[in-house]
Protein backbone atom coordinates (compact mmCIF):
# COMPACT_ATOMS: atom_id res chain seq x y z
CA UNK A 1 0.00 0.00 0.00
CA UNK A 2 2.68 2.36 0.85
CA UNK A 3 6.16 1.78 -1.05
CA UNK A 4 9.11 3.98 -0.32
CA UNK A 5 12.18 3.50 -2.56
CA UNK A 6 15.25 5.12 -2.19
CA UNK A 7 13.80 8.52 -0.89
CA UNK A 8 15.78 11.55 0.03
CA UNK A 9 15.21 15.07 1.22
CA UNK A 10 17.56 17.32 1.61
CA UNK A 11 17.32 20.95 3.41
CA UNK A 12 20.25 23.21 1.77
CA UNK A 13 22.96 21.27 3.13
CA UNK A 14 20.79 19.38 5.51
CA UNK A 15 20.32 15.84 5.11
CA UNK A 16 17.18 15.46 6.31
CA UNK A 17 16.36 12.08 5.07
CA UNK A 18 18.88 9.29 3.12
CA UNK A 19 18.02 6.45 0.90
CA UNK A 20 14.72 5.41 2.73
CA UNK A 21 13.34 2.05 1.39
CA UNK A 22 10.64 0.46 2.73
CA UNK A 23 7.02 -0.87 2.74
CA UNK A 24 4.00 -1.17 4.03
CA UNK A 25 1.38 -3.81 3.38
CA UNK A 26 -2.18 -2.95 3.03
CA UNK A 27 -4.41 -2.93 6.62
CA UNK A 28 -1.56 -3.12 8.79
CA UNK A 29 -0.29 -0.35 11.19
CA UNK A 30 3.21 0.39 11.46
CA UNK A 31 5.26 2.21 13.68
CA UNK A 32 8.10 4.50 13.15
CA UNK A 33 10.63 5.22 15.58
CA UNK A 34 13.48 7.14 15.79
CA UNK A 35 14.87 9.62 18.02
CA UNK A 36 14.18 13.41 17.54
CA UNK A 37 15.03 15.03 14.34
CA UNK A 38 15.59 11.43 12.83
CA UNK A 39 13.65 11.98 9.91
CA UNK A 40 9.90 10.73 10.59
CA UNK A 41 7.86 13.93 10.32
CA UNK A 42 10.07 14.82 7.15
CA UNK A 43 8.90 11.42 5.40
CA UNK A 44 5.61 11.76 6.69
CA UNK A 45 5.16 14.99 5.06
CA UNK A 46 6.64 13.73 2.24
CA UNK A 47 4.23 10.64 1.57
CA UNK A 48 1.33 13.09 2.22
CA UNK A 49 2.85 15.65 -0.57
CA UNK A 50 3.11 18.44 1.67
CA UNK A 51 6.79 18.27 1.00
CA UNK A 52 8.63 17.31 -2.35
CA UNK A 53 11.40 14.48 -2.05
CA UNK A 54 14.51 16.00 -3.17
CA UNK A 55 15.44 11.82 -4.46
CA UNK A 56 14.07 8.82 -4.82
CA UNK A 57 9.96 7.44 -4.76
CA UNK A 58 7.00 7.29 -2.88
CA UNK A 59 4.29 5.13 -3.68
CA UNK A 60 0.66 5.40 -1.94
CA UNK A 61 -1.68 2.72 -2.66
CA UNK A 62 -0.45 2.70 -6.36
CA UNK A 63 0.04 6.07 -7.15
CA UNK A 64 2.50 8.10 -7.39
CA UNK A 65 2.96 11.08 -4.06
CA UNK A 66 4.92 13.22 -7.23
CA UNK A 67 3.16 12.67 -10.09
CA UNK A 68 -0.02 11.95 -8.74
CA UNK A 69 -0.08 14.23 -6.08
CA UNK A 70 -3.89 14.90 -5.93
CA UNK A 71 -5.06 11.50 -5.95
CA UNK A 72 -2.82 10.51 -2.92
CA UNK A 73 -4.37 13.60 -0.99
CA UNK A 74 -7.78 12.01 -1.60
CA UNK A 75 -6.75 8.74 -0.13
CA UNK A 76 -4.72 9.88 2.71
CA UNK A 77 -5.51 10.96 6.07
CA UNK A 78 -2.95 12.94 7.91
CA UNK A 79 -2.71 13.71 11.48
CA UNK A 80 0.42 16.02 11.59
CA UNK A 81 2.55 16.21 14.74
CA UNK A 82 0.97 19.77 15.44
CA UNK A 83 -2.98 19.66 15.07
CA UNK A 84 -3.76 21.82 12.66
CA UNK A 85 -7.19 23.49 14.40
CA UNK A 86 -8.94 26.98 13.84
CA UNK A 87 -9.36 28.07 17.40
CA UNK A 88 -11.86 30.33 16.59
CA UNK A 89 -13.95 26.97 14.95
CA UNK A 90 -16.39 24.99 16.51
CA UNK A 91 -15.66 21.52 16.36
CA UNK A 92 -18.23 20.68 13.90
CA UNK A 93 -17.99 23.68 12.18
CA UNK A 94 -14.33 22.89 11.63
CA UNK A 95 -14.79 19.25 10.58
CA UNK A 96 -17.66 20.85 7.94
CA UNK A 97 -15.15 22.68 6.88
CA UNK A 98 -12.37 20.22 6.49
CA UNK A 99 -15.02 17.93 4.91
CA UNK A 100 -15.61 20.56 2.22
CA UNK A 101 -11.99 21.24 1.28
CA UNK A 102 -11.15 17.31 1.43
CA UNK A 103 -14.13 16.81 -1.62
CA UNK A 104 -16.30 15.26 -0.49
CA UNK A 105 -19.85 15.80 -2.26
CA UNK A 106 -21.99 18.35 -0.63
CA UNK A 107 -24.82 15.81 0.42
CA UNK A 108 -22.77 14.05 2.16
CA UNK A 109 -21.01 16.30 4.51
CA UNK A 110 -23.22 16.20 7.58
CA UNK A 111 -23.19 12.18 7.48
CA UNK A 112 -19.38 12.48 7.35
CA UNK A 113 -19.40 14.97 9.94
CA UNK A 114 -21.54 13.02 12.20
CA UNK A 115 -20.26 9.47 11.30
CA UNK A 116 -16.60 10.79 12.99
CA UNK A 117 -17.58 12.39 15.64
CA UNK A 118 -19.53 9.73 16.63
CA UNK A 119 -15.86 7.08 16.07
CA UNK A 120 -13.78 9.80 17.71
CA UNK A 121 -16.37 10.32 20.74
CA UNK A 122 -16.56 13.89 20.18
CA UNK A 123 -20.18 14.45 21.04
CA UNK A 124 -20.34 16.37 24.46
CA UNK A 125 -17.79 19.13 22.78
CA UNK A 126 -19.61 19.13 18.88
CA UNK A 127 -20.65 22.74 19.42
CA UNK A 128 -17.83 24.13 21.30
CA UNK A 129 -15.39 26.08 20.40
CA UNK A 130 -11.58 24.56 19.69
CA UNK A 131 -9.91 26.92 21.48
CA UNK A 132 -12.62 26.19 24.58
CA UNK A 133 -11.83 22.13 24.78
CA UNK A 134 -9.30 20.23 26.25
CA UNK A 135 -6.10 18.74 24.77
CA UNK A 136 -7.29 15.03 24.52
CA UNK A 137 -10.17 16.28 22.58
CA UNK A 138 -8.14 18.26 20.25
CA UNK A 139 -6.74 15.54 19.66
CA UNK A 140 -9.53 13.55 18.76
CA UNK A 141 -10.39 16.51 16.33
CA UNK A 142 -7.36 16.12 14.19
CA UNK A 143 -7.97 12.15 14.39
CA UNK A 144 -11.57 13.01 13.13
CA UNK A 145 -10.37 15.54 10.41
CA UNK A 146 -7.74 12.87 9.33
CA UNK A 147 -10.39 10.15 9.05
CA UNK A 148 -13.30 12.72 7.73
CA UNK A 149 -13.09 11.43 3.75
CA UNK A 150 -12.97 7.63 5.06
CA UNK A 151 -9.16 7.58 3.75
CA UNK A 152 -7.58 4.28 3.00
CA UNK A 153 -4.66 5.46 4.35
CA UNK A 154 -3.58 7.19 7.83
CA UNK A 155 -0.39 8.75 8.52
CA UNK A 156 -0.35 9.73 12.02
CA UNK A 157 2.53 11.79 13.43
CA UNK A 158 2.83 11.48 17.26
CA UNK A 159 -1.12 10.64 18.06
CA UNK A 160 -0.70 10.69 21.30
CA UNK A 161 1.45 12.92 22.53
CA UNK A 162 0.67 15.20 25.29
CA UNK A 163 -1.64 13.06 26.63
CA UNK A 164 -2.47 11.52 29.85
CA UNK A 165 -2.90 7.91 30.79
CA UNK A 166 -6.13 7.14 29.76
CA UNK A 167 -6.46 9.35 26.96
CA UNK A 168 -3.49 7.89 25.50
CA UNK A 169 -5.30 4.18 26.20
CA UNK A 170 -8.29 5.73 24.29
CA UNK A 171 -6.67 6.73 20.89
CA UNK A 172 -4.48 3.36 20.91
CA UNK A 173 -7.90 1.60 21.19
CA UNK A 174 -9.13 3.57 18.12
CA UNK A 175 -6.18 3.00 16.30
CA UNK A 176 -6.17 -0.34 16.56
CA UNK A 177 -9.82 -0.46 15.81
CA UNK A 178 -9.00 0.25 12.36
CA UNK A 179 -6.46 -2.19 11.82
CA UNK A 180 -7.24 -4.85 8.69
CA UNK A 181 -9.72 -1.42 7.46
CA UNK A 182 -6.86 1.36 6.71
CA UNK A 183 -3.04 1.17 5.97
CA UNK A 184 -1.96 3.33 8.72
CA UNK A 185 2.33 4.54 9.90
CA UNK A 186 2.09 6.54 13.25
CA UNK A 187 5.26 8.22 14.38
CA UNK A 188 6.03 7.79 18.32
CA UNK A 189 8.69 7.70 20.83
CA UNK A 190 6.47 5.62 23.27
CA UNK A 191 8.05 2.28 22.73
CA UNK A 192 5.52 0.40 24.30
CA UNK A 193 2.89 2.19 21.55
CA UNK A 194 4.88 -0.33 18.71
CA UNK A 195 4.11 -3.15 21.11
CA UNK A 196 0.86 -2.65 21.81
CA UNK A 197 -0.55 -1.01 18.71
CA UNK A 198 2.05 -2.05 15.65
CA UNK A 199 2.59 -4.75 13.14
CA UNK A 200 6.03 -3.78 12.09
CA UNK A 201 8.14 -0.94 12.75
CA UNK A 202 10.57 1.16 10.71
CA UNK A 203 13.35 2.12 12.54
CA UNK A 204 15.59 5.49 11.54
CA UNK A 205 17.82 7.20 12.46
CA UNK A 206 19.99 10.34 11.34
CA UNK A 207 17.67 9.74 8.26
CA UNK A 208 18.59 6.59 7.64
CA UNK A 209 16.66 3.26 7.67
CA UNK A 210 17.94 1.05 10.57
CA UNK A 211 15.85 -1.66 10.37
CA UNK A 212 11.75 -2.62 9.46
CA UNK A 213 10.33 -5.43 9.20
CA UNK A 214 7.50 -7.04 11.25
CA UNK A 215 7.95 -7.16 15.02
CA UNK A 216 8.89 -11.19 15.42
CA UNK A 217 11.17 -11.05 12.04
CA UNK A 218 13.21 -8.34 13.66
CA UNK A 219 13.36 -9.77 17.22
CA UNK A 220 14.34 -13.10 16.17
CA UNK A 221 16.68 -11.68 13.77
CA UNK A 222 18.46 -9.86 16.91
CA UNK A 223 18.50 -12.13 19.00
CA UNK A 224 21.27 -14.53 18.49
CA UNK A 225 21.24 -15.52 21.97
CA UNK A 226 19.03 -17.20 24.90
CA UNK A 227 18.82 -16.70 28.73
CA UNK A 228 17.52 -16.19 31.61
CA UNK A 229 17.82 -14.00 34.55
CA UNK A 230 17.84 -15.54 37.89
CA UNK A 231 17.94 -14.12 41.34
CA UNK A 232 19.79 -16.05 44.28
CA UNK A 233 20.18 -15.76 47.94
CA UNK A 234 23.70 -16.87 47.67
CA UNK A 235 25.59 -14.90 45.58
CA UNK A 236 29.12 -13.77 44.77
CA UNK A 237 31.85 -14.57 42.20
CA UNK A 238 31.79 -18.15 42.81
CA UNK A 239 28.01 -18.73 42.38
CA UNK A 240 29.28 -17.06 39.33
CA UNK A 241 31.59 -19.63 38.28
CA UNK A 242 29.62 -22.29 38.78
CA UNK A 243 27.12 -21.13 36.06
CA UNK A 244 30.17 -20.15 33.99
CA UNK A 245 31.36 -23.71 33.91
CA UNK A 246 28.13 -25.14 33.02
CA UNK A 247 28.73 -26.38 28.72
CA UNK A 248 27.72 -23.90 26.10
CA UNK A 249 27.26 -20.83 28.82
CA UNK A 250 29.01 -17.89 26.89
CA UNK A 251 28.17 -15.61 29.81
CA UNK A 252 27.47 -14.80 33.15
CA UNK A 253 27.02 -11.31 34.19
CA UNK A 254 25.80 -9.75 37.10
CA UNK A 255 22.39 -7.50 36.72
CA UNK A 256 20.07 -5.80 38.36
CA UNK A 257 21.23 -8.36 41.72
CA UNK A 258 20.99 -11.07 40.00
CA UNK A 259 22.79 -13.15 37.41
CA UNK A 260 22.31 -12.63 33.56
CA UNK A 261 23.19 -16.30 32.42
CA UNK A 262 23.20 -16.27 28.06
CA UNK A 263 23.95 -19.02 25.84
CA UNK A 264 23.82 -19.01 22.32
CA UNK A 265 20.48 -20.01 20.43
CA UNK A 266 19.64 -23.92 19.73
CA UNK A 267 20.69 -25.05 23.03
CA UNK A 268 18.39 -24.79 26.39
CA UNK A 269 20.34 -24.83 29.10
CA UNK A 270 17.25 -23.96 31.94
CA UNK A 271 16.87 -27.55 33.01
CA UNK A 272 21.12 -27.70 34.04
CA UNK A 273 20.92 -24.47 35.78
CA UNK A 274 17.86 -25.40 37.98
CA UNK A 275 19.22 -28.94 38.66
CA UNK A 276 22.91 -26.84 40.06
CA UNK A 277 20.72 -24.32 42.20
CA UNK A 278 18.78 -27.16 43.72
CA UNK A 279 22.25 -29.20 43.95
CA UNK A 280 24.17 -26.46 45.26
CA UNK A 281 21.12 -24.94 47.49
CA UNK A 282 22.15 -21.60 46.46
CA UNK A 283 18.33 -20.61 47.33
CA UNK A 284 16.12 -19.35 44.01
CA UNK A 285 13.77 -16.27 44.27
CA UNK A 286 13.01 -15.33 40.68
CA UNK A 287 14.09 -16.63 37.19
CA UNK A 288 13.11 -15.06 34.05
CA UNK A 289 13.90 -15.64 30.79
CA UNK A 290 15.96 -12.75 28.83
CA UNK A 291 13.43 -12.24 25.78
CA UNK A 292 14.77 -9.20 23.44
CA UNK A 293 12.03 -6.81 23.76
CA UNK A 294 11.28 -3.56 21.79
CA UNK A 295 13.27 -1.55 23.87
CA UNK A 296 16.20 -3.62 23.41
CA UNK A 297 15.76 -3.76 20.01
CA UNK A 298 15.27 -0.16 19.58
CA UNK A 299 18.61 0.29 21.44
CA UNK A 300 20.51 -2.06 19.64
CA UNK A 301 19.32 -0.83 16.44
CA UNK A 302 19.76 3.12 17.22
CA UNK A 303 23.59 2.31 18.86
CA UNK A 304 24.85 -0.86 16.55
CA UNK A 305 24.43 0.40 13.44
CA UNK A 306 21.33 -1.63 12.27
CA UNK A 307 19.66 -4.13 10.29
CA UNK A 308 18.77 -4.80 7.25
CA UNK A 309 15.63 -7.15 5.81
CA UNK B 1 -15.05 26.82 -7.99
CA UNK B 2 -16.35 25.01 -4.54
CA UNK B 3 -13.38 24.91 -3.42
CA UNK B 4 -11.97 28.73 -3.51
CA UNK B 5 -15.94 28.86 -1.83
CA UNK B 6 -15.10 26.82 0.78
CA UNK B 7 -11.79 28.64 1.79
CA UNK B 8 -13.18 31.94 1.46
CA UNK B 9 -16.62 31.09 3.51
CA UNK B 10 -14.29 29.81 6.34
CA UNK B 11 -11.69 32.78 5.54
CA UNK B 12 -14.91 35.47 6.27
CA UNK B 13 -15.53 33.59 9.39
CA UNK B 14 -12.69 34.04 10.60
CA UNK B 15 -13.29 37.36 10.38
CA UNK B 16 -16.29 38.25 11.57
CA UNK B 17 -15.94 35.75 14.51
CA UNK B 18 -12.95 37.40 15.75
CA UNK B 19 -13.19 41.23 16.38
CA UNK B 20 -10.30 42.33 13.54
CA UNK B 21 -13.07 43.32 11.32
CA UNK B 22 -15.29 44.67 13.61
CA UNK B 23 -12.79 47.02 15.13
CA UNK B 24 -11.39 47.96 11.28
CA UNK B 25 -14.61 48.39 10.21
CA UNK B 26 -16.32 50.31 12.74
CA UNK B 27 -12.70 52.56 13.09
CA UNK B 28 -12.64 53.08 9.43
CA UNK B 29 -16.20 54.30 9.32
CA UNK B 30 -15.55 56.73 12.13
CA UNK B 31 -13.16 58.46 10.14
CA UNK B 32 -15.02 58.14 6.87
CA UNK B 33 -17.96 59.69 8.50
CA UNK B 34 -15.53 63.02 10.61
CA UNK B 35 -13.94 63.50 6.86
CA UNK B 36 -17.32 63.53 5.34
CA UNK B 37 -18.77 65.77 7.95
CA UNK B 38 -15.54 68.04 7.86
CA UNK B 39 -16.20 68.24 3.81
CA UNK B 40 -19.77 68.51 3.95
CA UNK B 41 -19.25 71.76 6.40
CA UNK B 42 -16.71 73.59 4.51
CA UNK B 43 -18.96 72.95 1.15
CA UNK B 44 -22.05 74.64 3.14
CA UNK B 45 -19.86 77.67 4.63
CA UNK B 46 -18.64 78.16 0.96
CA UNK B 47 -22.39 77.88 -0.60
CA UNK B 48 -23.73 80.46 1.97
CA UNK B 49 -20.79 82.69 0.96
CA UNK B 50 -20.80 82.31 -2.98
CA UNK B 51 -24.37 82.68 -2.60
CA UNK B 52 -24.52 86.26 -3.37
CA UNK B 53 -22.53 86.15 -6.14
CA UNK B 54 -24.89 84.13 -9.08
CA UNK B 55 -20.99 83.24 -11.09
CA UNK B 56 -19.30 81.99 -8.19
CA UNK B 57 -22.46 79.81 -7.36
CA UNK B 58 -22.77 78.01 -10.56
CA UNK B 59 -19.57 76.92 -10.19
CA UNK B 60 -19.90 75.05 -6.92
CA UNK B 61 -19.91 71.32 -7.40
CA UNK B 62 -20.41 68.66 -5.01
CA UNK B 63 -18.77 66.12 -6.74
CA UNK B 64 -15.59 68.20 -6.62
CA UNK B 65 -15.96 69.87 -3.44
CA UNK B 66 -16.99 66.95 -0.81
CA UNK B 67 -16.24 63.59 -3.12
CA UNK B 68 -13.38 63.94 -4.31
CA UNK B 69 -11.51 65.13 -1.38
CA UNK B 70 -13.44 62.49 0.27
CA UNK B 71 -11.97 59.54 -1.76
CA UNK B 72 -8.45 60.48 -1.45
CA UNK B 73 -9.15 60.53 2.31
CA UNK B 74 -10.79 57.26 2.17
CA UNK B 75 -7.75 56.40 0.26
CA UNK B 76 -5.35 57.29 2.48
CA UNK B 77 -7.11 55.39 5.23
CA UNK B 78 -7.41 52.58 3.53
CA UNK B 79 -3.55 52.95 3.18
CA UNK B 80 -3.56 52.44 6.89
CA UNK B 81 -5.91 49.66 7.37
CA UNK B 82 -5.73 47.44 4.66
CA UNK B 83 -2.36 46.17 6.15
CA UNK B 84 -4.39 45.14 9.26
CA UNK B 85 -6.71 43.39 7.27
CA UNK B 86 -4.05 41.57 5.38
CA UNK B 87 -1.44 40.35 7.53
CA UNK B 88 -3.41 37.48 9.15
CA UNK B 89 -4.24 35.69 5.82
CA UNK B 90 -1.14 33.45 5.13
CA UNK B 91 0.95 34.32 8.37
CA UNK B 92 -1.59 33.15 10.50
CA UNK B 93 -2.03 29.96 8.50
CA UNK B 94 1.71 29.31 9.05
CA UNK B 95 1.86 30.37 12.38
CA UNK B 96 -0.65 27.47 14.02
CA UNK B 97 0.61 25.13 11.45
CA UNK B 98 -3.00 24.74 9.53
CA UNK B 99 -0.85 25.45 6.32
CA UNK B 100 -0.27 21.58 6.77
CA UNK B 101 -4.10 20.82 6.43
CA UNK B 102 -4.52 23.15 3.09
CA UNK B 103 -1.78 21.89 1.76
CA UNK B 104 -2.18 18.26 1.94
CA UNK B 105 -5.82 18.94 1.11
CA UNK B 106 -6.59 17.99 -2.63
CA UNK B 107 -6.96 21.97 -2.96
CA UNK B 108 -3.92 23.92 -5.53
CA UNK B 109 -2.66 26.55 -4.38
CA UNK B 110 -4.12 29.15 -6.26
CA UNK B 111 -7.47 27.90 -5.12
CA UNK B 112 -6.33 28.48 -1.69
CA UNK B 113 -5.18 32.18 -2.84
CA UNK B 114 -7.95 32.84 -4.77
CA UNK B 115 -10.44 31.67 -1.93
CA UNK B 116 -8.34 33.86 0.60
CA UNK B 117 -7.99 36.93 -1.27
CA UNK B 118 -12.05 36.87 -2.67
CA UNK B 119 -12.96 36.61 0.97
CA UNK B 120 -10.61 39.84 1.91
CA UNK B 121 -12.10 41.65 -0.80
CA UNK B 122 -15.64 40.80 0.57
CA UNK B 123 -14.68 42.71 4.14
CA UNK B 124 -13.31 45.56 1.91
CA UNK B 125 -16.48 45.72 -0.06
CA UNK B 126 -18.19 45.68 2.80
CA UNK B 127 -16.60 49.07 4.28
CA UNK B 128 -17.01 50.35 0.83
CA UNK B 129 -20.58 50.24 0.28
CA UNK B 130 -21.34 50.93 4.62
CA UNK B 131 -19.55 54.26 3.78
CA UNK B 132 -22.67 54.77 1.33
CA UNK B 133 -24.73 55.71 4.21
CA UNK B 134 -23.25 59.35 5.16
CA UNK B 135 -23.38 59.75 0.82
CA UNK B 136 -26.60 58.82 0.55
CA UNK B 137 -27.63 62.04 2.50
CA UNK B 138 -26.28 64.15 -0.05
CA UNK B 139 -29.02 62.53 -2.54
CA UNK B 140 -31.19 63.74 -0.26
CA UNK B 141 -30.51 67.26 0.37
CA UNK B 142 -28.48 67.89 -2.95
CA UNK B 143 -28.19 66.86 -6.60
CA UNK B 144 -24.55 65.15 -7.02
CA UNK B 145 -24.01 63.56 -10.04
CA UNK B 146 -24.28 59.61 -9.75
CA UNK B 147 -21.61 58.58 -12.54
CA UNK B 148 -18.77 60.24 -11.22
CA UNK B 149 -19.42 59.03 -7.77
CA UNK B 150 -19.89 55.60 -8.92
CA UNK B 151 -16.62 55.96 -10.72
CA UNK B 152 -14.82 56.92 -7.95
CA UNK B 153 -15.80 53.96 -5.44
CA UNK B 154 -14.73 51.64 -8.39
CA UNK B 155 -11.61 53.46 -8.04
CA UNK B 156 -11.32 53.24 -4.26
CA UNK B 157 -12.80 49.42 -4.94
CA UNK B 158 -9.46 48.86 -6.88
CA UNK B 159 -7.12 50.79 -5.11
CA UNK B 160 -8.06 48.40 -2.18
CA UNK B 161 -7.66 45.31 -3.92
CA UNK B 162 -4.27 46.57 -4.91
CA UNK B 163 -3.45 46.98 -1.18
CA UNK B 164 -4.62 43.41 -0.32
CA UNK B 165 -2.99 41.68 -2.82
CA UNK B 166 0.26 43.53 -2.14
CA UNK B 167 -0.80 42.18 1.95
CA UNK B 168 -1.48 39.00 0.99
CA UNK B 169 2.12 38.82 -0.64
CA UNK B 170 3.55 40.00 2.31
CA UNK B 171 1.64 37.98 4.32
CA UNK B 172 2.77 34.98 2.11
CA UNK B 173 6.62 35.53 3.42
CA UNK B 174 6.33 35.72 6.84
CA UNK B 175 4.33 34.14 9.67
CA UNK B 176 4.93 37.35 12.01
CA UNK B 177 1.62 39.38 11.48
CA UNK B 178 3.09 42.52 12.64
CA UNK B 179 5.97 41.74 10.15
CA UNK B 180 3.09 41.32 7.43
CA UNK B 181 1.65 44.32 8.07
CA UNK B 182 4.67 46.75 8.63
CA UNK B 183 6.45 45.68 5.27
CA UNK B 184 2.32 46.10 3.26
CA UNK B 185 2.44 49.41 4.90
CA UNK B 186 5.98 50.36 3.41
CA UNK B 187 5.41 48.88 0.15
CA UNK B 188 2.14 50.70 -0.09
CA UNK B 189 3.28 54.24 1.36
CA UNK B 190 5.95 54.00 -1.10
CA UNK B 191 4.23 53.44 -3.98
CA UNK B 192 1.94 56.14 -3.45
CA UNK B 193 4.42 58.77 -3.48
CA UNK B 194 6.28 57.79 -6.36
CA UNK B 195 5.33 60.34 -8.44
CA UNK B 196 7.20 62.58 -6.02
CA UNK B 197 10.05 61.65 -7.36
CA UNK B 198 8.93 61.99 -10.36
CA UNK B 199 8.99 66.10 -9.96
CA UNK B 200 13.04 65.68 -10.07
CA UNK B 201 13.35 63.00 -12.64
CA UNK B 202 13.54 64.14 -16.16
CA UNK B 203 11.92 61.87 -19.74
CA UNK B 204 11.58 58.21 -19.85
CA UNK B 205 12.02 58.27 -15.28
CA UNK B 206 9.90 60.32 -15.08
CA UNK B 207 7.23 59.04 -16.94
CA UNK B 208 7.78 55.00 -15.00
CA UNK B 209 7.95 56.87 -11.78
CA UNK B 210 4.59 58.69 -12.73
CA UNK B 211 3.23 55.66 -13.74
CA UNK B 212 4.14 53.12 -11.11
CA UNK B 213 2.54 55.93 -8.43
CA UNK B 214 -1.05 54.75 -7.32
CA UNK B 215 -1.95 58.40 -7.01
CA UNK B 216 -1.44 59.31 -10.39
CA UNK B 217 -4.07 56.70 -11.25
CA UNK B 218 -6.25 57.19 -8.57
CA UNK B 219 -6.32 60.90 -8.75
CA UNK B 220 -7.53 60.48 -12.19
CA UNK B 221 -10.53 58.28 -11.05
CA UNK B 222 -11.95 60.41 -8.10
CA UNK B 223 -12.55 63.04 -10.93
CA UNK B 224 -14.94 60.79 -12.65
CA UNK B 225 -12.44 59.87 -15.66
CA UNK B 226 -12.47 55.99 -16.24
CA UNK B 227 -9.31 55.40 -18.72
CA UNK B 228 -8.51 51.96 -19.93
CA UNK B 229 -4.52 52.97 -18.96
CA UNK B 230 -5.95 52.64 -14.68
CA UNK B 231 -7.84 50.10 -14.89
CA UNK B 232 -4.61 47.82 -16.56
CA UNK B 233 -2.77 48.94 -13.82
CA UNK B 234 -4.36 48.43 -10.65
CA UNK B 235 -5.60 44.50 -12.45
CA UNK B 236 -1.58 44.52 -13.42
CA UNK B 237 -1.08 45.16 -9.58
CA UNK B 238 -3.54 42.68 -8.67
CA UNK B 239 -2.54 39.75 -10.64
CA UNK B 240 1.55 40.65 -9.40
CA UNK B 241 0.33 40.58 -6.09
CA UNK B 242 -1.06 37.15 -6.39
CA UNK B 243 1.60 35.51 -8.74
CA UNK B 244 3.82 36.70 -5.98
CA UNK B 245 2.13 35.07 -3.57
CA UNK B 246 1.70 31.93 -5.41
CA UNK B 247 5.69 31.52 -6.26
CA UNK B 248 6.17 32.29 -2.45
CA UNK B 249 4.15 29.46 -1.69
CA UNK B 250 5.63 27.28 -4.15
CA UNK B 251 9.40 27.78 -3.11
CA UNK B 252 9.16 27.29 0.15
CA UNK B 253 7.44 23.36 -0.53
CA UNK B 254 10.65 22.88 -2.68
CA UNK B 255 13.17 24.55 -0.37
Amino acid sequence: MIEVEHLTKKYGDLVAIRDLTFKVEKGKIWGFLGPNAAGKTTTMRILTGYLPATDGRARVGGFDVFDETDKVKRIIGYLPEVVPLYPEMTVQGYLKFVAEIKKIPSPEIKKAVDRVIDRVGLSPVRTRLIKNISRGYRQRVGLAQALIHDPEVLILDEPTIGLDPAQIIEIRQLIRSFKGERTIILSTHILAEVTQTCDGVVIINEGQLMASGSLDELTASLLDKDGVWLKLRQAGTEVATLFQNLPHVSSVAVENGGLRIEWPKGHDLRDEITRLVVEKNLGLEEMRPLAMNIEDLYLKVISGGGIRK
Amino acid sequence: MRNIWAICKKEIQTYFTSPIAYVVITVFLVLVGFFFYSLIWWFNSQSLQMAQNPYYFQQLNINQMVFSPLFHNISIILLLVIPLLSMRLLAEEKKIKTDELLFTSPLSINQIILGKYSAALVVLLTMLVLTWIPVLFTFIYGNPELAPLLNGYLGLFLVGASFMAIGLFFSSVTENQIVAAMLTFGALLLFWVLNWAAYSATGFWRDVLNYLSFFQHFDDMTRGILDTSDLVYYLSVIFLGLFLTHAVIQSRRWR
